[in-house]
C-alpha cells in the first residue's frame, strides 16, 4: 500500500500531462456550430447588384460554399486570392453582411468577383440566423442543401482539406 | 505629457460612446429580465464575456436581439432557446442539466468524493499502524 502512495505524484503527472498534450492542439476559439446537419436557414434577400429578390430556391443544387463577408473585412480580401481559385472547383455563394451596397460593389470591382452571386444582408438578419459572430465565416453546404461544416475566419489550403474536401467527395 | 493625456482622454471618449445605447422598457420587471439574460448570454466572439458587458459588434446585435424578442413577448426560455438554436450551447453561461453536461456538473463532486475516501482510508491506515505499534509494545 505504501508503495502505491509512493507512485501517485507521477500518477497525477501523467493524467496532467496528457490533458495538456491534448490542449496544445486543441484551437479555445473554435466553436461547434449550431447549424451542422442543418438545412440553410430560410431567407428573403436581395441581390447585391440588381436588387432581385432571392430565396432558398436560388441555392445550387450541388455543393457550395456560403461565403460571408464585408467590404470592411479585413481577413475577407485575405482570403479572397484563395476563394477565386477555388470558385473554379465550385460555386461560392456571397452573404454580404452588414455593409453598404457601393462599399460592397466597390470592393468587389477593386479586386473581383468571382462569386455566383451575393446575397445582401445590411442589417445582418441572416448571419444572426446562421449564428454568425463575424466576417470572414463559411459555411460548406451540400448537393442536399445541408451545412455541413462552418469554417471561421480565413479560408486556405488547410480548411480547405480540413472541411471542404470532405464535403465535396460526400464522406461528410 | 500632452501627448499622453490626449490619447488617455480619447481612449475614454470611445468608451464612454461605446457604452450609450437606449431601451425603453414597458416595465421595471421587463428590464430587470433583459438585465438578467444578457448577463446570462456569453457573446460568440469574445473568449470570456457575458454580451452585456461585451463591446463586440455581434454583441449589440444579439442585445438587440434580446430586446426584440422580449418586446414581442417572448418567455427567457423562448429567448436563450433562439440564441442556442443559432449559436449553439455556448452561448449559456448557465448550462442546462443533461447527458452532455453530466461531467460539468457533478464532476467537482465526484472529485471530492474521490478525495473524502482518499482522506478516509488514509486515516484508517494510520490508525491500524497506531493500534498495531501499541500492541506490538
Amino acid at each position: 500500500m505504501k508503495r502505491l502512495w509512493v507512485w501517485m505524484p507521477l500518477g497525477i503527472f501523467l493524467i496532467l500531462a496528457a490533458f495538456f498534450f491534448r490542449g496544445l492542439s486543441l484551437d479555445p476559439n473554435a466553436q461547434p456550430s449550431a447549424l451542422i446537419g442543418q438545412p440553410v436557414p430560410p431567407f428573403q434577400l436581395t441581390d447585391l447588384y440588381s436588387g432581385r429578390a432571392l430565396t432558398n430556391a436560388d441555392l445550387p443544387t450541388e455543393p457550395f460554399l456560403l461565403n460571408v463577408w464585408a467590404s470592411w473585412c479585413i481577413t475577407c480580401q485575405v482570403e479572397h486570392p484563395y476563394l477565386t481559385e477555388l470558385s473554379e472547383t465550385m460555386p461560392i455563394i456571397g452573404l454580404n453582411y452588414k455593409d453598404t451596397t457601393s462599399a460592397a460593389t466597390n470592393w468587389l470591382a477593386n479586386l473581383g468577383d468571382p462569386y455566383t452571386f451575393h446575397l445582401f444582408d445590411p442589417s445582418g438578419g441572416m448571419g444572426l440566423d446562421l449564428g454568425v459572430a463575424g466576417a470572414p465565416e463559411t459555411f460548406v453546404v451540400d448537393a442536399d442543401g445541408i451545412i455541413r461544416a462552418r469554417i471561421q475566419g480565413e479560408v486556405n489550403q488547410r480548411a480547405f482539406e480540413a472541411d471542404i474536401e470532405p464535403v465535396l467527395r460526400g464522406a461528410r | 505629457m500632452r501627448w499622453l493625456s490626449l490619447i488617455i482622454g480619447w481612449l475614454f471618449a470611445v468608451s464612454a460612446m461605446a457604452a450609450i445605447e437606449t431601451y425603453d422598457f414597458d416595465s421595471k420587471a421587463q428590464e430587470d429580465r433583459f438585465r438578467s439574460l444578457t448577463l446570462e448570454l456569453r457573446c460568440p466572439k469574445c473568449q470570456n464575456q457575458a454580451i452585456g458587458d461585451s463591446d463586440a459588434e455581434i454583441s449589440g446585435d444579439l442585445r438587440a436581439e434580446v430586446y426584440r424578442l422580449l418586446k414581442e413577448g417572448a418567455t427567457d426560455r423562448e429567448i436563450k432557446d433562439f440564441m442556442v438554436a443559432r449559436y449553439g450551447r455556448y452561448v449559456l453561461y448557465n448550462p442546462p442539466l443533461d447527458r452532455e453536461t453530466l461531467v460539468l456538473w457533478f464532476g467537482p463532486a465526484a472529485f471530492l468524493l474521490i478525495g473524502a475516501i482518499a482522506v478516509a482510508m488514509r486515516i484508517r491506515q494510520s490508525k491500524k499502524a497506531l493500534e498495531e505499534g501499541e500492541a506490538n509494545a
